[in-house]
Parts: C-alpha cells; sequence; structure tokens
C-alpha cells in the first residue's frame, strides 16, 4: 500500500510517500520533501503569505515526491491530507490540492488529525510502544497518553503553544526566522550564563507561557535588548560576549542570558508536567514530538528525567519532528487499513480539530 | 529499570532503622513510610530530591518554595479541622549524598490507613466488569448509589478545604485517599467497600487562595483526571459537585466559574 501525505497546517508544506508493505514487514519512507516559508527577522509569518506559498509550490513538491519515490501515479492508494489543527488558510489551500489530485487520479481521500499523524510517526520512527507523548511545536502543547482508542490530552497550555512563545521572543530579539526562530534560539542560548528569574506557571498537568513572555519581553526592554540594532551587534559581538562570559565579567544580562533562561524555564515545566503525567498513568516511555521537540537541550533535560524514573526517552530529529508529509501519510494509512475514507463532500478542514476527537482504530 | 535507584536519603534519614521504605515515587517526590519518634509510630516521609534536570538555581528555588508552601498550607488546614495528615517536621534545605551537599527537602506527615481513590475506583471498575452479568438491576443500582456517594464524600471534603481559604493544585483521583473507618474490616466484603473518611493527600501544588478562579480551576484538573482514568465513572462527576455545592457558602459561585474554565481548553471543537 502507497499512500501520499499533504501537510500544510502552518508555515511548512510537506510532503510525504509512505509505503506499507503487504507481507508486513516496517513501514518504509520512500519520499519525504518540505519547504518552508520563512518571513523576514521580526515578523511572524502571516496566513495570508504563507497560503499563497502553499499555493505555489504543492504541485512541483509533489511532482518530486513521486520522482524522488519511483512510483508512479498507479502505485498510489490513497491521498492522506491534514485536516487540521492549524492555520485556516495555508489548510485550506493545501486540501484544495488533495481534493484536486483525488479527482484528477481517481484515488480516495483520507483527512487526518495533524496531532495523531506526529504521534503515529514518533511512534514508528523510535519503535516507542505505549509511551506518554509530549507534544511540542508553534501551535500545540499537549501531554497526551494512550488510553482506549483514544489518545487522551493530560495536560495542555492554558494559553500560547510554547513554539510560539519561543518564535515571539525571537521576534522581540529580531532573531532570523531561517531555518527557524526556535533553533537559532537555541543556538543564541547555548552561550548564555546566567539564569534570570521569570515566573515558573505549572497548574496541575497545565501550564502557561503567556506571562512568561511578557515577562521577558519586558526584560528585554529594560535592557535595551531587543530591535534590529542590537542584533546586528550581536553578530559582530559574538567573539566578544565568548570570551566576557568565560572572564565571567558581565553583570546585567545578555540576550543570550534571556534565551537561555526562556529556555530552561519553559523546558522545565514542560518536563516537570511529562514528569507528573508519567507518574499519574504509569508509564516509563517519553516520546517528544513537534517542532520544539527537535530541541536538543529539552532532550537532554527529558533525558536526566526519564533516567531517574528508570525509564527511557524517546525523540526524532528535525525529519520527523518538524511537520512533514509522511507523518500524515502513516497515520492515514492505519487509518485507510480499518476502512477509513473521507468522501468529497467531507473533505473540509478545521482549525480546531482537537486529539482526543480521532477515534483510534488501528490500536487496541 | 534495571540500574535505577532512588535518589540517597537526606539525613537523619539515611540511618535510622529501620531503613525508610518506598512507597511510591510521585512526579516530583518519593513517599516513603517510617516511624516517628518511636518505632511504632508510623508516619509518611516525603523527600523532593534535587531535580538533576533542572537549573540549580531554579531548581532550589521551587523545590524551597513547594515545600514551604506544603507545609503552611497543611498546617492551616490541620488547624481548620480539614481531614489531612498533620505535619509532624521539615526540612527545606536537607543534606544528603556522600558529600553532604544539597540532597532536596523533606517533610514528615502523619500516617494515614487506606487506599488512593484511583484504586477503590479501579478495583470497583473491575469489580463491576467481572460480576456485571451476575447482578440484577437492583444491585447494579445499589453499586452505583455506593460509588456515588463516594463521589459526593470527595465533592465534601474538597470543598471543606475550599472554605478554609486552601487550593490543591493537582487534584487527581491519586492524591484522594479512603481512610476506612477505624475497625471496619474490609476483607471478606461482597464488592469494594467504599466506606470510610476522605482525606485529601499531596499538596505539593496548594496554594493559599479564595478566589472562585482558582477554586473553579482545581474541580477542572479533577473532572479531567477522573474522565481520562476512570471512564466509567465519568458520568458519575456530577455527583461529586453536588456533594461540593452543599459544603459552604461559596461552592456556587465557584460552580459557575467552572462553566468558563470548561470553555477555555484550547482547540475545542466550534460545534455546539
Amino acid at each position: 500500500m502507497i499512500a501520499i501525505g499533504m501537510e500544510g497546517s502552518a508555515n511548512k508544506l510537506g510532503i510525504g510517500i509512505m509505503l506499507h508493505p503487504k507481507d508486513g514487514s516496517p513501514p518504509q519512507v520512500l519520499a519525504n520533501i518540505r519547504h518552508t516559508y520563512v518571513s523576514p527577522p521580526g515578523e511572524g509569518f502571516l496566513p495570508k503569505d504563507t497560503a499563497r506559498h502553499h499555493r505555489a509550490w504543492v504541485v512541483k513538491l509533489v511532482k518530486q515526491a513521486l520522482k524522488e519515490a519511483r512510483v508512479s501515479v498507479d502505485d498510489v492508494d490513497c491521498i492522506c491530507f491534514t485536516q487540521g489543527p492549524g492555520m485556516g488558510a495555508p489548510l485550506q489551500s493545501v486540501v484544495v490540492a488533495a481534493r484536486m489530485l483525488s479527482l484528477l487520479w481517481g484515488k480516495e481521500l483520507v483527512g487526518v488529525n495533524h496531532c495523531v499523524g506526529h504521534i503515529e510517526m514518533g511512534r514508528l520512527i523510535t519503535g516507542a510502544t505505549n509511551p506518554v507523548v509530549l507534544y511540542v511545536s508553534g501551535g500545540n502543547t499537549q501531554v497526551i497518553a494512550y488510553s482506549s482508542q483514544r489518545y487522551r490530552i493530560f495536560g495542555e497550555t492554558l494559553d500560547m503553544a510554547v513554539g510560539n512563545c519561543l518564535d515571539r521572543f525571537a521576534r522581540t530579539l529580531h532573531i532570523s526566522n531561517d531555518p527557524a526562530p526556535g533553533y537559532n534560539i537555541e543556538q543564541l542560548a547555548k552561550q548564555g550564563k546566567q539564569l534570570v528569574d521569570l515566573p515558573y506557571v505549572v497548574k496541575g498537568m497545565d501550564c502557561s507561557f503567556s506571562g512568561i513572555l511578557a515577562a521577558i519581553d519586558g526584560l528585554a526592554r529594560e535592557w535595551g535588548l531587543g530591535g534590529e540594532e542590537k542584533a546586528k551587534e550581536d553578530e559582530k559581538n559574538i567573539q566578544k560576549s565568548v570570551i566576557a562570559a568565560n572572564e565571567g565579567l558581565e553583570s546585567t544580562p545578555t540576550r543570550a542570558d534571556l534565551c537561555f533562561s526562556l529556555q530552561e524555564t519553559v523546558f522545565s515545566m514542560l518536563v516537570e508536567i511529562t514528569e507528573r503525567a508519567m507518574a499519574h498513568v504509569g508509564s516509563k516511555q517519553v516520546l517528544i514530538v513537534g517542532g520544539v521537540g527537535s530541541n536538543e537541550r529539552l532532550q537532554e533535560m527529558m533525558g536526566i528525567m526519564a533516567r531517574d524514573r528508570g525509564g527511557s526517552v524517546y525523540a526524532t530529529d528535525e525529519r520527523f519532528c518538524i511537520d512533514n508529509g509522511i507523518m500524515i501519510a502513516q497515520a492515514g494509512m492505519l487509518a485507510y487499513g480499518t476502512g477509513y475514507r473521507t468522501p468529497l463532500e467531507k473533505s473540509t478542514c478545521t482549525q480546531r480539530f482537537r486529539t482526543d476527537e480521532v477515534f483510534v482504530k488501528w490500536r487496541n | 529499570m534495571e540500574d535505577y535507584k532512588p535518589p540517597d536519603l537526606p539525613s537523619p534519614f539515611n540511618n535510622t532503622t529501620p531503613p525508610p521504605t518506598l512507597l511510591t515515587q510521585g512526579a516530583e517526590a518519593h513517599l516513603y513510610k517510617t516511624t516517628s519518634l518511636n518505632p511504632s509510630n508510623p508516619a509518611a516521609l516525603k523527600i523532593r530530591p534535587s531535580k538533576p534536570y533542572r537549573h540549580p538555581i531554579l531548581d532550589r528555588r521551587l523545590t524551597r518554595q513547594r515545600i514551604l508552601q506544603e507545609a503552611r498550607c497543611l498546617a492551616k488546614l490541620v488547624r481548620e479541622g480539614v481531614s489531612v495528615p498533620a505535619l509532624l517536621a521539615l526540612d527545606w534545605e536537607g543534606h544528603g549524598g556522600e558529600e553532604g551537599g544539597w540532597g532536596g527537602a523533606w517533610l514528615m506527615m502523619e500516617w494515614i490507613e487506606g487506599d488512593v481513590v484511583r484504586v477503590v475506583l479501579e478495583k470497583w471498575e473491575a469489580w463491576m466488569k467481572n460480576n456485571q452479568a451476575s447482578l440484577d438491576e437492583s444491585q447494579i443500582e445499589r453499586e452505583e448509589a455506593q460509588v456515588r456517594g463516594l463521589l459526593k464524600k470527595m465533592g465534601a471534603a474538597i470543598g471543606a478545604l475550599h472554605k478554609a481559604g486552601v487550593v490543591h493544585g493537582d487534584l487527581t483521583t491519586s492524591n484522594l485517599m479512603l481512610r476506612p473507618f477505624a475497625g471496619a474490616d474490609g476483607a471478606g466484603a461482597e464488592s469494594v467497600s467504599t466506606e470510610g473518611d476522605v482525606v485529601l493527600i499531596d499538596f505539593g501544588l496548594a496554594s493559599q487562595s479564595a478566589q472562585d478562579e482558582d477554586r473553579a480551576v482545581d474541580l477542572y484538573v479533577l473532572e479531567r483526571a477522573i474522565g481520562s482514568t476512570h471512564p466509567r465513572s465519568e458520568p458519575l462527576f456530577d455527583e461529586l459537585l453536588l456533594g461540593y455545592r452543599e459544603s459552604y457558602k461559596g461552592a456556587p459561585s465557584a460552580l459557575k466559574r467552572l462553566e468558563d474554565v470548561r470553555m477555555r481548553g484550547r482547540k475545542r471543537s466550534m460545534l455546539g
């Protein structure tokens, strides 16, 4: 069985092709390509521009994916697409493309929940059997565990997603959005030494980030660390600040210190709620998925926590963590295998689509 | 799993006889059973080991803050007559390990007999599953009435807590205990007994507050925890709210706020 997965719920357009061999051997990735819409420093991606980007690239990417996978259209069994959650306009443009291909090639459609796609791909790649899942990205922050045919949400953010918090602070500091703001924060944070006091907001298994963002934005303003000029200075001074940090000369925090403190604080919160969920359901495995999941500091912290509990952490790299097409193909094919189809007239998309709304027929 | 070893105990617990026995490893703390003052007096010892994944400054700040907060809440609740374990001793800067360095904080409490409500409900759910076929309608009704009674007691206990001006911060069925009445013999009973006092435990995330918002969040956290761990008992949550509503004067307005809190989760379906 071969499926094409089409993902475009945020600024990444991903097309993936997966093969589920008939003899039951492990699924194979035939093609996994992605094109990212990158906005200038200091700005986020707007739905309108992102949708335009997806429309411009989708045909090209599908063609390229088929070529890379060395399959013809006839080999394809179904077309899987992201039904939500995500940004309305980018979702729309990808759904239109999926419908078009479905009609053109006479293939059936399978609508996929974006979060379930992440979970299934993570499970496939890492081989984790029944983990507690931390799904952290620019649009979602959830702690999920499987129980009786649903991926149940044990904890989640009460306001903004953790990735959004990091991205928006990157905007304040005018850090580049290429390849991703979170990645550049991570690199800058490696030079940070000083921990700045920030709010720490955990309510049971839920957490909140908007107050932290407001606090650290305020600190950046107070110390004059935001804005374009500082970002340029930063590039020149990297050498100098490393020396200064090593000699312990600094008294007021640097931009790197703020990134460091922000990461330490929000990741501690995430590890804490994950640990609480693990204790609650009695699981020893953690799977980290989503774009923020490719942050190595988060993986390291989670690893220490899991080790102290006698468990282990499963994480993947950016090919599978960050939004991609194969995860949609993978989750779609699992559903397709149980007989699930999305008829054309129901092939809509929605910005709000909770992880626990999906009936997980393929697991027991 | 093989090479897992819990962290060293802080002094003086590293040389008490008999040594404390580890009961559970929660998310934040390890719970031990030990004795207080004399060997026949059991006590619960809660240790918050330092968390190596956290930055040391953040770790110390959070650990100290939380153990003191927990102690203050417990002390207050005992004074107000809410059924919680009594506080016996604590140290927020325990010394442990070979170098005698920072070993986390600890808190010693009164020992509570019985099971946590999660276990009681699980036992009941398993029992119902096994025996449902052989029960007639009135027996099923009696069983459900029994569990409804338990949920109502839980509601009343949470109401008493809120009335005293404390919110729990992490209400789950693992943080509520059912202490059997003294002298009651649980063994040999036909089904799972729900007799006893509901005792609230684990005030690790508790804080002092009398705001409807905090109270409502408390209830919401519990509602979600019950939904995700006890699918069968979920429809009975209303019973808990009923017990809560009757427990103190401010309850109706907290329940009203609960409606708002429920609407707040992210990416709720827009239908209905």
